[in-house]
């Protein structure tokens, strides 16, 4: 009974006609490992589809309910929890593998001829997955969620001309308000999926036509005059059908990707939510997804003038780059060991991501709004003066950027020994004048209060005895 | 060629399939625009539109202290009842004397992050990328590109009233 159904289905559908002889097309012998990263970023995006239909039936996407409906999610709804925990990590997973895929395409030059539209198609995935990521983040909707809607609508106005319909456009009116949130979930839900559906089909059927490219040989450069007969002939002698004789290295690789998400899901748990997301409550600090870290770095250290070119350059700028590369060369070696700028690309390219995500993380360049007054082991002194200076040292903000003796923020430099750099005379035009990146407090500060600063600030010296008396410039 | 009519019929087929190729291209063009223009035009709506700005009540003259900076919330330009609490817009408010007030976008012009008042230091710092302001909103330090925007601000019936407006954008504010 059972075989009859199927017999019927087989036979009205094609399957063994059509679909067998896809998945049984023969591929070479050393499609070994270091294939398994483009399949399971797909399994990644299967993922990334059912939890987020399944999110998609309780959340609300309108600006007053839908912080409610994800605490619901999180907290009360049967398996909400894990699913939402499966979403989030399945979007890490997905930004990792693509990437990972990408770069091992690149060091293997699988891009060159004829399969430079893989890569395109591949390239164009890239940034809708990122932008997917962005969406998403934007989705959660708390406070963080809706500050980082404004910093994506103020880059977006940095665009010459055009630019402030840009950011019109994405937050849907002239504010962050209901209207934006609508927005953000219709192009996560349906526009970049749709994008996503239709590259992934294009992308799989590029590997079909032109077949999975073989382990790069030094000695196999490819000819694009003779490639696809010398290829094809090589298959034929040593190339295995892909189902199941290569399939099951895809299928292991995707099974402990899955369990690791599932698992993290359990585990970790989905990001936790911020405050809810009132856009006059001003005690956020809008942080990106961790894959996104080292932008934020970027961002953080530039002079202004060159702000706006990174801003919009470096997106454009690596878009074309990567898109342009089969242009750039479709022919010749594809092995490693004969494209030594193709590697050094690649160990920069993780080297400056790895530093700028770190950095990124550890935001120095952000005063630190939570201080805690300085302790007397770190004031060391019975002087109420110079007691009352350390106090002013936070109440005036100098703490929010300075860092003494481990306590206060890594914005400005470090005060821990100022008084062997500067005399009392320099210490107090610093504070009067400002300098470069530092506000003058000329005009919040009494006499008074800035004697006591300077007084504290002196006794920062190798030599915690000495006292501000001793200083040679009084 | 007039001299030979029957190669007529190949030609005047052509023509028939020329003219239905751009018959059929032409109209799927039309479907097409009939199907996506409402809907274009409905989603690019709002970058056009110009909403009124209106003033909104902040509360009565008498809670405001002279010389404080305090932070106040109220309803956006555009508040539609779905919004929820994201209608709300917050500014720092000053009062600076009897009758003026000054009231300050809580956009840092960098990238629009929140910038906090700090009270003892009389400066605006902002969390992301270090952008400190005077108390009347000139940059003092980090990355803004320019002082802080300013609301309009007016005394009506004992009630203190703020302009709404847009979001500051850094480089192109008056689109
Ligand atoms: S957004 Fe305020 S300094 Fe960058």
């Amino acid at each position: 009974m059972l075989g009859k159904i199927w017999n019927w289905i087989d036979d009205r559908s094609g399957f063994s006609d059509v679909v067998m002889p896809m998945l049984e097309h023969i591929v070479p012998r050393d499609a070994r490992w270091w294939y398994v990263f483009g399949s399971a970023t797909l399994c990644a995006f299967i993922v990334q589809v059912l939890t987020g239909v399944a999110l998609a039936m309780v959340y609300v996407p309108g600006g007053d309910a839908a912080y409610e409906s994800l605490v619901y999610i999180t907290n009360d709804a049967t398996l909400g929890y894990l699913v939402r925990g499966m979403h989030y990590y399945g979007a890490t997973a997905m930004v990792m593998l693509a990437v990972i895929h990408m770069t091992q395409v690149y060091l293997h030059a699988s891009y060159k001829y004829p399969r430079e539209m893989n890569w395109m198609s591949g390239v164009v995935l890239l940034f809708v997955v990122l932008g997917m990521a962005f969406t998403g983040q934007l989705l959660r909707w708390d406070a963080n969620g809706v500050w980082s809607v404004m910093v994506a609508a103020e880059m977006a106005a940095r665009v010459p001309f055009v630019g402030g319909y840009i950011s019109q456009f994405l937050m849907g009116g002239e504010t962050v308000g209901g209207s934006t949130l609508s927005r953000f979930f219709a192009i996560h839900v349906f526009i970049l999926p749709g994008l996503i559906f239709a590259g992934v089909g294009l992308h799989l059927w590029l590997i079909l036509r032109h077949g999975i490219s073989e382990m790069p040989k030094a000695d196999q450069p490819v000819v694009p005059e003779t490639y696809k007969q010398e290829y094809e002939g090589r298959l034929e002698k040593t190339g295995v059908p892909f189902w199941p004789i290569a399939a099951w290295r895809d299928v292991v690789f995707s099974a402990i990707m899955v369990a690791v998400i599932v698992g993290c899901a359990i585990f970790v748990g989905p990001p936790a939510l911020g405050p809810a997301p009132n856009p006059a409550n001003i005690h956020a600090n809008p942080m990106p997804d961790w894959y996104f870290w080292w932008y934020f770095a970027v961002l953080s250290m530039l002079p202004p003038e060159l702000e706006t070119y990174v801003i919009l350059g470096m997106p454009v700028l690596g878009a074309i780059g990567l898109f342009v590369v089969p242009m750039l060369s479709n022919r010749g070696h594809r092995a490693p060991s004969k494209r030594p700028w193709a590697v050094a690309v690649v160990i920069f390219g993780a080297t400056a991501f790895v530093v700028l995500t770190i950095y990124g993380y550890q935001k120095p360049w952000s005063p630190d709004f939570d201080v805690k007054p300085l302790p007397p082991e770190v004031v060391r002194s019975d002087d109420p003066n110079i007691q009352h200076g350390a106090v002013l040292l936070r109440d005036k903000g100098c703490l929010y950027c300075h860092n003494v003796d481990g306590f206060g923020g890594y914005r400005g430099p470090e005060l821990s020994v100022i008084g062997n750099r500067l005399d009392r005379g320099e210490l107090v035009i610093r504070i009067n004048n400002g300098g470069y990146n530092m506000p003058s407090f000329a005009s919040s500060l009494t006499a008074e209060e800035l004697r006591q600063m300077v007084d504290f600030l002196l006794t920062r010296t190798d030599h915690p005895k000495q006292t501000p008396g001793e200083d040679p410039s009084n | 060629m007039s001299d030979c009519p029957e190669v007529n019929s190949p030609t005047s087929d052509e023509d028939r399939r020329g003219f239905l190729t751009k018959l059929c291209l032409g109209l799927s063009a039309l479907i097409g625009a009939m199907i996506t223009l409402p809907g274009v035009g409905f989603v690019l709506a709002p970058v056009f539109a110009r909403p009124k700005q209106t003033w909104r009540k902040l509360g009565k003259l008498d809670e405001y202290e002279v010389g404080k900076t305090v932070s106040v919330e109220f309803k956006d330009t555009i508040d539609q009842p779905w919004a929820g609490v994201t209608a709300m817009s917050g500014a720092w408010l000053r009062r600076v004397s009897d009758e003026e007030f000054i009231a300050f976008s809580i956009n840092c012009r960098h990238l629009g992050c929140p910038v906090n008042w700090v009270e003892d230091a009389s400066l605006f710092m902002c969390p992301c990328h270090g952008g400190v302001y005077y108390e009347d909103g000139e940059v003092a330090a980090g990355p803004p590109p320019e002082p802080l925007a300013r609301y309009t601000v007016r005394v009506k019936d004992g009630f203190v009233e703020i302009e709404t407006s847009a979001v500051p954008l850094t480089t192109n504010d008056q689109v």
